[in-house]
């Protein structure tokens, strides 16, 4: 029976993780925008620097009617939050943590199990751009497939680099082989992923296909309610997936000093850092155009990702 | 305690027999939908559960590498594509009539026949052959020295097929390159065309 129980113990430790670090995330990008900004948001709810803010907008989205239009499809239309988010609660089962067997599932080929989830949830969106029957939702659902198309690409290439430099596709096996100079040696990679990962999920400044001054919201335009919370919720689970993959493939995940027993604090302290970027870049660059965003991903990013790769190959042959 | 039976055979079947045939059974049926259903979009959701029966599929005979590249492959692009092609077009909510092609008995026929054929040729090359998955099979070990070992012809062939594919399309996409094959109405326009 202890089999099971560790099966369960895992799942819903999975869960809480989930459940947990994206409403922190959502609550540490209110307060450092805020801070950014020079403003304070608001203060007043639970008492210190109003943490209990976003419980109150959880209520408020919950007491929301949720609204099909009338013209949609019905049941894709209700099915496609679940399927943006959902995705990423898989994920977190494959990402290690901590050394010796702190992964909720050590999967043989994990890297790819992890990125073929990933884009699983932009169908979500697609989904959801289509089944509103609104011009502004269609418009935002081709500039997110055209997004991913791009992206998805140097994404890969930054992991397979990755993944040739430690001479396996399991996360686990990349993580135990890291060495302390993987990080000048892996580094454009690891930026080209970040990145890529960072349009995947449509954060600023690639957030053309929600751009809310040219298309309202795009895909998520009739959305409300829950199921708009949902896809917000999404989003924000994307944002630990992605710091913790970066974290996990290209700065060593649990490495550090006492990792033995600290090592689960130093993947969520650079997963945090890591968090910590994609808000700050939030703030502080402006969108995009969507030109320049396939620009920048056929003409800059892939061409980084490939000469990284070469450069993986030179090095690997001569040590 | 083991349920299964200790000879292997059809009437003795365990969990994960069962559970691949009902997966199976699923696919089939998703596919068949594909196919027949009137309202385009759904047709490609419907593809999505058909392409992700078969990573299951893949799952369960311990495939795990094809199963995830499966999944990265043909859901996470190969459909990503077909609805950012979808959504270009009209792409109608509700039922397009115009969306058969005629063509419906034709299909059908060809399916059948592949079908047919891909069966009869699977049992006769397998036979009764029971291969044990109690160690898996299709590790991204296993796999990658049997593809770079003994089919690394073919793997090359192939990558060279999609080589041409893609140079193919950048050719078809070029404006200037397709100028040149069309009808000559401004020589000097002509003259253009034919450098690129």
């Amino acid at each position: 029976m202890s089999d099971v129980w560790e099966v369960l113990l895992t799942l819903l430790g999975v869960l809480v993780v989930f459940l947990l670090f994206p409403l922190v995330v959502g609550q540490t990008e209110h307060k450092v925008m805020a801070h950014m900004q020079g403003r304070v948001g608001p203060m007043y709810a639970g008492g210190f620097h109003g943490w209990a803010q976003l419980v109150a907008d959880g209520v408020k989205f919950v007491q929301k009617e949720d609204v099909v239009p009338a013209g949609a499809d019905r049941r894709v239309f209700q099915l496609a939050p679940a399927v943006a988010l959902l995705p990423y609660l898989v994920v977190l089962v494959a990402i290690p943590f901590a050394p010796d067997g702190g992964v909720g599932e050590a999967l043989d080929a994990g890297i790819f199990f992890v990125l073929a989830v990933m884009g699983v949830g932009v169908l979500g969106s697609l989904m959801g751009g289509w089944a509103s029957a609104n011009k502004y939702s269609l418009l935002g659902g081709l500039r997110t497939a055209a997004q991913l198309l791009a992206y998805e690409l140097p994404m890969l290439l930054a992991a397979a680099s990755v993944a040739m430099a430690a001479g396996t596709v399991s996360l686990v096996g990349i993580v135990d082989g890291f060495e302390w100079w993987w990080l000048p040696w892996q580094l454009v990679g690891g930026v080209v992923f970040f990145t890529a990962g960072l349009a995947e999920l449509q954060r600023p400044p690639f957030d053309a296909p929600v751009a809310d001054s040219e298309i309202i919201f795009g895909a998520y335009t009739e959305y409300s309610g829950l199921r708009f919370a949902l896809f917000l919720l999404a989003e924000y689970a994307g944002i630990v997936v992605l710091s913790a993959l970066t974290a996990v493939l290209f700065l060593g995940g649990w490495h550090g000093p006492y990792a033995d027993g600290l090592g689960w604090l130093w993947t969520l302290l650079k997963t945090g850092i890591l968090a910590f970027a994609v808000i700050w870049l939030r703030v502080t660059y402006p969108r995009l155009r969507e030109d320049q965003i396939q620009r920048f991903a056929w003409t800059t990013l892939i061409p980084l990702a490939l000469a990284q790769i070469a450069l993986t190959g030179i090095v690997k042959v001569v040590i | 305690m083991t349920l299964a039976a200790e000879t292997h055979g059809f009437l003795s079947p365990t969990g994960v027999e069962i559970v691949f045939l009902l997966t199976g059974l699923v696919t089939l049926g998703a596919a068949v939908i594909t196919v027949t259903t009137r309202q385009l979009v759904h047709a490609a959701l419907w593809l999505v559960v058909a392409l992700g029966g078969l990573a299951v599929e893949y799952l369960l005979l311990t495939a795990e590498f094809v199963a995830w590249v499966q999944v990265l492959i043909y859901v996470g692009s190969v459909v990503v594509l077909l609805l950012f092609g979808l959504m270009l077009t009209r792409a109608p909510i509700g039922r397009s009539p115009d969306a058969d092609s005629g063509n419906r008995w034709v299909a059908l026929g060809v399916a059948g026949a592949a079908a047919v054929l891909l069966v009869t040729l699977v049992v006769d090359a397998f036979r009764t052959t029971w291969i044990d998955l109690d160690e898996p099979k299709g590790t991204t070990d296993l796999l990658g020295a049997s593809v770079f070992r003994h089919w690394v012809l073919p793997f090359e062939a192939l990558s060279v097929l999609l080589l041409a594919a893609l140079v193919g399309a950048i050719v078809l996409s070029r404006k200037d390159g397709g100028a040149a094959e069309e009808p000559v109405e401004d020589p000097a326009a002509a003259d253009d065309g034919g450098e690129g």
